[in-house]
């Protein structure tokens, strides 16, 4: 059994190019990098390095292939390219949940960057938003660099999900469709709302993809593959929101909620009760949580704007002021009050991308994990209800047994075979469904706890930073007060 | 209400042994504030060298007023008032705090009234501090040190039956006001023939809608930053409930995250509030005695004005030949005001602005040293907090 493998040095090693989009065209620009690294148990153990991160190309090891997939090794980089001088997109690692490895097998760790960009009309029903994965195929070492849509993610979602839902894996829900962002982008709008909307559904994408490649099982998919690696994928048309195929979703979504409700579950299992209050009961105070952090960036973003506005205004001041010391004092308070504006800024995004995002994430998360608990629900109603039925079946066979009809005895008999094999069927899903959904569950836990450490720990660091940032600027200050004669 | 605080000043005033005045204490009635005005004094016009009065805002409002009025006192710049003491705000956030009782925990609701009481407490010993200084400034004022209402004001031991001004007289008082701006304009524009009030005129008028920008804008930002701190604080009891309900590993985390924001978050108020003491309220105060100083100005250049006219007024009648006497009485009479004016408010100006220096660098000098306390204090508790964190993972 292969030990845990030291993770690599991820996230801050990595350095983020920015390159010029010569085209003209506007579309989102990233680059994954999926290396692969032999197991752990080979005898020449990868390093790892970090620098190895942000180039490109694989490393000295080999590549050993296992036909086991779990034993995949990846390690992934990033390029970003920007097209307009906007701020970097603040810790493209860093909300990154995959700094280390799930098992000492699968290891993920791509960065994506996705860079800001104007979007062009490719057609006039959607707007392209490009993603350019680079992504290393299983048997080649090549980069290649792959140019995906957003709705191209919801189709792999969609996929992921009719495939793998029912049956109790739990798949990472998608970022959500915009489409007051979207317009607001197509438009044309050059403002910082606009680049913002667009650094948000890049890092939302990038956790997005990093979770779903991160699943064992979804890796294998072949659509996952697909997505990561051919260089055109077909157009995902069902993912409009308003199209006849989003109509019937949410028709669908309606049906199971009123379901839901009429189902009544013997549950025999203490676990599952257990575990569904848990979520339950995490799912209340992540909203709350959520919706405290989204407030506290809302207000620390105000605390911005208001500090700049009073930093010009202490200037204003300074100029008035015909004490020249006191004149000089108050300028200089002006200063520390701009740069105190921007260290506010920078907070409010680490509130947001580090801090808030997670949380949404994981309500979401939760509520694509309520939704296997009620698969599970479905799955044991069919096998009671095939039961139910074949017990109908059976008295209205012995009925039959003493009517003189030996052909209908005849076709009863055959039913009740064949509803028997579908009983023992609806039995070995339901134990099946059962049986993933603890493995599961059991590895959502051991993410949700990874994914909450490390970014609890990143998060305080950013305050940590503040804090310092504000003793600097205090210090420099405090002797021009005192210089005021 | 008996409390200890320390003495907050934002004007820098010599105090001698001859009158010392403070506030001792203040009671907080339903809709009015009662200050007990303490006076030391070894002067020969008090009965007694030490003694207390019971005040209320309404009395002080009547002695800033009878200094503003008293022509004798053109010369100088007045104090400026006292704000009215204003609980409206944190008394209704108190009594919708009781209404929605039933919706929160009994912690949550402690904790809330908790913060709202402090809250209330802060504004009332602002309110204090606000009158304290007012009267700090007449005792150290050499000229209104002496006035006999002053006296009054301190060792009448009864009720100055000192009502609030009724309609009709607010009327009046926005009438005045209205003819005073005019007036201000038109005296405003007189080019003064000396330099240095020349350039007071100009400098205090450009100064004081500044201060006035700058206290505005300070006071949004200090809002925003409470704001947050309480944002901080529900942020805690949340991750608080979540540790406790969470069975694996993260409920530490949660749990010593939890206790640290609700650390944090009261030095975060506290930044908050030390910015709103050393620097808004400075604004605040400045705001207020710049317009006093402008007031000195607008009342010299009156004086200007009527001199220049009883001078005028003289050459005619001596051109006509009539009633030269009386005009030349008019006008040694502006003349004598006017001058008597001018010498003190020149210094008066000269003292307002070394005041002014002082006060900044005072505050300024306070509150940078706060401003780094409190983040070598947020710093420490956070590094210790990641450490803690880091060597459980």
């Amino acid at each position: 059994m292969a030990a845990e493998m030291e993770p690599p040095p991820l996230g801050d090693a990595g350095q983020t190019d920015f390159r010029e989009i010569e085209d003209g065209e506007g579309f989102f620009v990233s680059t994954v990098t999926i290396l692969e690294s032999p197991e752990p148990s080979s005898p020449d153990p990868p390093s790892m390095p970090a620098e190895g991160i942000s180039t490109n190309g694989p490393k000295q090891e080999d590549i050993s292939l296992d036909d086991d997939p779990e034993d995949l090794f990846a390690e992934a980089t990033e390029e970003v390219s920007l097209d307009s001088p906007e701020r970097e997109p603040i810790l493209s690692d860093g909300p990154s949940p995959a700094i280390t490895p799930v098992t000492p097998t699968a290891m993920l760790t791509p960065r994506m960057g996705l860079g800001t960009a104007e979007m062009f009309e490719r057609s006039l029903d959607e707007v392209s938003s490009w993603v350019k994965l680079t992504s290393m195929t299983i048997f080649s070492k090549n980069e290649t660099t792959v140019r995906r849509r957003f709705s191209d993610f919801l189709g792999l979602h969609s996929k992921l999900a009719s495939r793998y839902l029912h049956i109790g894996y739990i798949v990472p829900p998608a970022p959500e469709k915009s489409i007051v962002g979207m317009t607001k982008v197509k438009v044309g709008k050059e403002d910082l709302s606009s680049a913002e909307f667009v650094e948000k559904r890049r890092s939302a994408l990038e956790r997005y993809l990093m979770r779903t490649v991160k699943h064992p099982i979804l890796l294998k998919d072949p659509d996952v593959m697909m997505f990561l690696e051919s260089s055109e994928l077909p157009r995902a048309v069902s993912t409009q929101a308003l199209s006849g195929a989003g109509i019937l979703r949410m028709v669908n979504k309606a049906a199971d909620a009123v379901n839901k409700m009429t189902i009544k579950m013997n549950e025999s299992d203490a676990w599952f009760e257990e575990k569904h209050q848990q979520f339950e009961n995490l799912d209340l105070q992540l909203r709350k949580l959520h919706a405290s952090v989204e407030c506290l960036v809302c207000h620390r973003k105000e605390l911005s704007v208001n500090t700049a506005s009073f930093a010009k205004s202490a200037a204003m001041l300074g100029n008035s002021e015909d004490h020249t010391a006191l004149s000089r004092a108050l300028s200089q308070l002006a200063e520390v009050e701009e740069k105190i504006d921007q260290l506010h800024q920078d907070q409010a995004y680490a509130d947001f991308y580090l801090f808030s995002e997670l949380l949404g994430d994981y309500v979401r998360l939760i509520t694509a994990v309520k939704g296997v608990f009620d698969h599970r629900m479905k799955t044991w109603s069919k096998w009671q209800d095939t039961q139910l039925l074949l017990q109908k079946k059976r008295e209205a066979e012995s009925k039959l047994q003493f009517a003189n009809k030996p052909d209908k005895l005849q076709q009863a008999q055959d039913e009740i075979k064949e509803l028997e094999g579908k009983v023992q069927q609806g039995e070995k899903d339901f134990e099946l469904i059962s049986k993933t959904i603890r493995k599961e569950v059991s590895r959502f836990e051991k993410e949700r706890v990874k994914d909450f450490k490390v970014v609890i720990i990143k998060y305080l660091e950013s305050l940590v930073q503040t804090q310092q940032q504000l003793i600097k600027y205090w210090e420099a200050f405090l002797p021009e007060a005192k210089a005021i004669a | 209400m008996l409390f200890d605080r320390p003495r907050a000043v934002n004007v820098d005033l010599q105090t001698d042994a001859t009158l010392q005045v403070d506030i001792s204490d203040a009671l907080s009635e339903r809709d009015k504030v009662k200050f007990t005005v303490h006076t030391k004094s070894t002067l020969p016009n008090f009965k007694q060298n030490e003694f207390s009065v019971v005040r209320q805002h309404e009395e002080f409002i009547w002695l800033h007023d009878s200094f503003v009025e008293n022509e004798e006192y053109a010369g100088y710049i007045i104090p400026p008032a006292p704000p009215r003491p204003d609980f409206d705000a944190s008394r209704e956030k108190l009594q919708k705090l009781g209404e929605g009782e039933g919706s929160m925990t009994k912690e949550e609701f402690t904790k809330m009234k908790q913060e709202l009481e402090a809250e209330y407490l802060a504004i009332f010993k602002k309110t204090v501090a606000m009158h304290e200084v007012f009267l700090c400034r007449v005792a150290a004022h050499p000229v209104l040190r002496k006035d006999m209402n002053f006296h009054v004001f301190l060792e009448y031991n009864q009720d100055l039956s000192v009502r609030g001004k009724n309609k009709r007289e607010k009327m009046e008082d926005f009438f005045k006001n209205v003819v005073k701006s005019a007036d201000g304009v038109l005296v405003a524009g007189v080019k003064d023939v000396d330099d240095f009030f020349e350039h007071e005129k100009t400098f205090l008028l450009e100064y004081h809608n500044r201060v006035k920008d700058a206290s505005s804008k300070s006071d949004r930002m200090i809002r925003s930053h409470k704001s947050a701190a309480d944002d901080i604080n529900r942020i805690a009891s949340t991750l608080y409930t979540l540790g406790t309900q969470d069975s694996t590993d993260v409920c530490k985390f949660f749990l010593k995250v939890s206790e640290l924001f609700e650390k944090t978050r009261k030095i975060e108020a506290r930044v908050a509030a030390d910015e709103d003491l050393k620097l808004a309220d400075l604004l605040k105060y400045y705001l207020r005695e710049s317009q006093a100083a402008k007031d000195l100005l607008y009342r010299r250049g009156r004086a200007l004005v009527d001199y220049e006219n009883a001078n005028k007024a003289l050459d005619k009648a001596r051109a006509k030949n009539k009633d030269v006497l009386q005009a030349e009485t008019s006008q040694q009479v502006c003349c004598q005001k006017f001058e008597k004016i001018s010498e003190s408010a020149k210094q008066e100006l000269i003292d307002f602005k070394t005041r002014r220096v002082a006060a900044f660098r005072k505050n300024l000098v306070e509150l940078a040293e706060l401003e780094l306390k409190h983040a070598k204090g947020n710093l420490q508790l956070l590094q210790s907090c990641v450490g803690v964190l880091k060597g459980d993972t």
